[in-house]
């Protein structure tokens, strides 16, 4: 990677309610500098690769493993139902499986799941000029009193002090989303109880890595 | 604390209504127990995958509002909806492998006693089996077996071709 190396990944502020009624839910984020761009041949190279290692069978039982076990229960946990509104690395593994391959979209959404199959830890990105200098963390959504809300007030949501990104488990909203301006993008792994920080290190270095991979080539 | 006391009306009995503390407290209860049914639940819909039984992994698709945090109520549905689930799933696996059982004792005795079973199929999916071969019971030589009693279990060479035999079939003549 050229440059200064980017700080680690930083612990994102969680609102009390949340962290009391569910004391595993976290949020690592960091920032590195990318932009929407098509992938390098690497980058789309390592997406092939990821596209052969699963089947059928190993994507039905990936719900017995740590990790998407974690998550499953989370899901049930906060009222979301897996089976209907399955988790990313569920999600990914059956998008392979209905396309016959992991599709390339553009360099930051492809180094996102890469993230996610490698370690099973989901990771988004957020333009960073939209996010505040405190980072992203986890609350809940209230009605603004003056315009309409961009998810359910009650919702969990992924937001910092100044607006709300996207909803827990969600895509980044529209306005937070890296669009062709963005220069930097805010990476975050969500973590739920059962799942070790080190994997959310891992999925989002491995994120910076593939962003750096598109830099040195 | 702030409980609330509340009075059964005619009965004269008094029931307290748990405070927040115990609220917390029953709500972590449940998401232990949703914790260990969702792992259950994983464990029998891979069983029930395992076996090829039908519809394994069905659910009743509802609207999700959204994630939240679930009160005492929620969660407890959430607990029910689960343990009704694993019940359903259980049940279903029960009668699965009795069903494959007497399937393979079928199959077992079709082996032994041939005549005894004419023309009786058990597909390799009604034993719980993998591919789309079928144990048959046919005559030996056609015709002349049946004329003779010379019967066989055969098993069909498996799954059908995806693009059909057609494709392959030779040119037909002008």
């Amino acid at each position: 990677m050229t440059g200064a190396e980017p700080p680690g990944p930083r612990p994102g502020e969680v609102e009390a309610a949340v962290a009391s009624e569910l004391p595993g839910l976290r949020l690592v984020w960091l920032t590195v500098p990318a932009g929407v761009v098509s992938s390098p041949p690497t980058v789309v190279a390592r997406l092939r690769a990821l596209s052969d290692r699963d089947r059928g069978s190993t994507v039905v039982a990936m719900r017995t493993r740590p990790i998407p076990r974690a998550y499953r229960t989370c899901y049930r946990q906060i009222g979301l139902d897996p089976d209907v509104e399955r988790i990313p690395a569920e999600a990914a593994a059956t998008a392979r499986l209905l396309h016959g391959r992991l599709r390339s979209v553009d360099l930051i959404a492809d180094a996102c799941l890469i993230a996610l199959v490698e370690t099973g830890v989901p990771v988004w990105a957020l333009d960073a000029a939209a996010v505040d200098a405190v980072g992203p963390g986890l609350g809940i959504a209230q009605a603004p009193a003056d315009a309409p809300a961009p998810v359910a007030p009650g919702s969990l949501v992924v937001a910092d002090v100044r607006r709300v990104h996207a909803a827990l488990f969600g895509a980044p909203l529209a306005r937070s989303a890296p669009g062709p301006s963005t220069s930097a993008v805010a990476l975050y792994a969500i973590g739920v109880a059962g799942v070790p920080e080190i994997h959310l290190h891992e999925a989002l270095w491995l994120a910076c890595e593939m962003l750096g991979a598109a830099e040195d080539g | 604390m702030g409980a609330e006391l509340l009075t059964a009306a005619g009965t004269g009995s008094r029931l307290t209504r748990p405070g927040p503390a115990a609220e917390a407290a029953a709500r972590r209860t449940l998401r232990t127990q949703i914790a260990s049914l969702e792992a259950e639940l994983a464990e029998a819909f891979v069983t029930a995958f395992e076996m090829r039984l039908d519809r394994a992994g069905d659910v009743a698709a509802a609207a999700v509002p959204g994630p939240r945090l679930l009160d005492l109520g929620e969660l407890e549905q959430v607990r029910d909806e689960l343990a009704g689930r694993l019940r359903e799933l259980r049940l279903r696996i029960s009668a699965g492998a009795e069903l494959q059982a007497r399937k393979r004792e079928l199959l077992a005795q079709m082996q032994l006693e041939p005549g005894r079973h004419r023309f009786t199929r058990i597909s390799c999916r009604e034993l719980g089996e993998p591919g789309c071969g079928v144990w048959q019971v046919r005559p030996r030589l056609g015709p002349v077996g049946m004329l003779m009693g010379w019967w066989q279990v055969t098993l069909s060479s498996g799954c059908p071709l995806a693009v059909g035999r057609r494709r392959h079939a030779a040119p037909s003549r002008p």
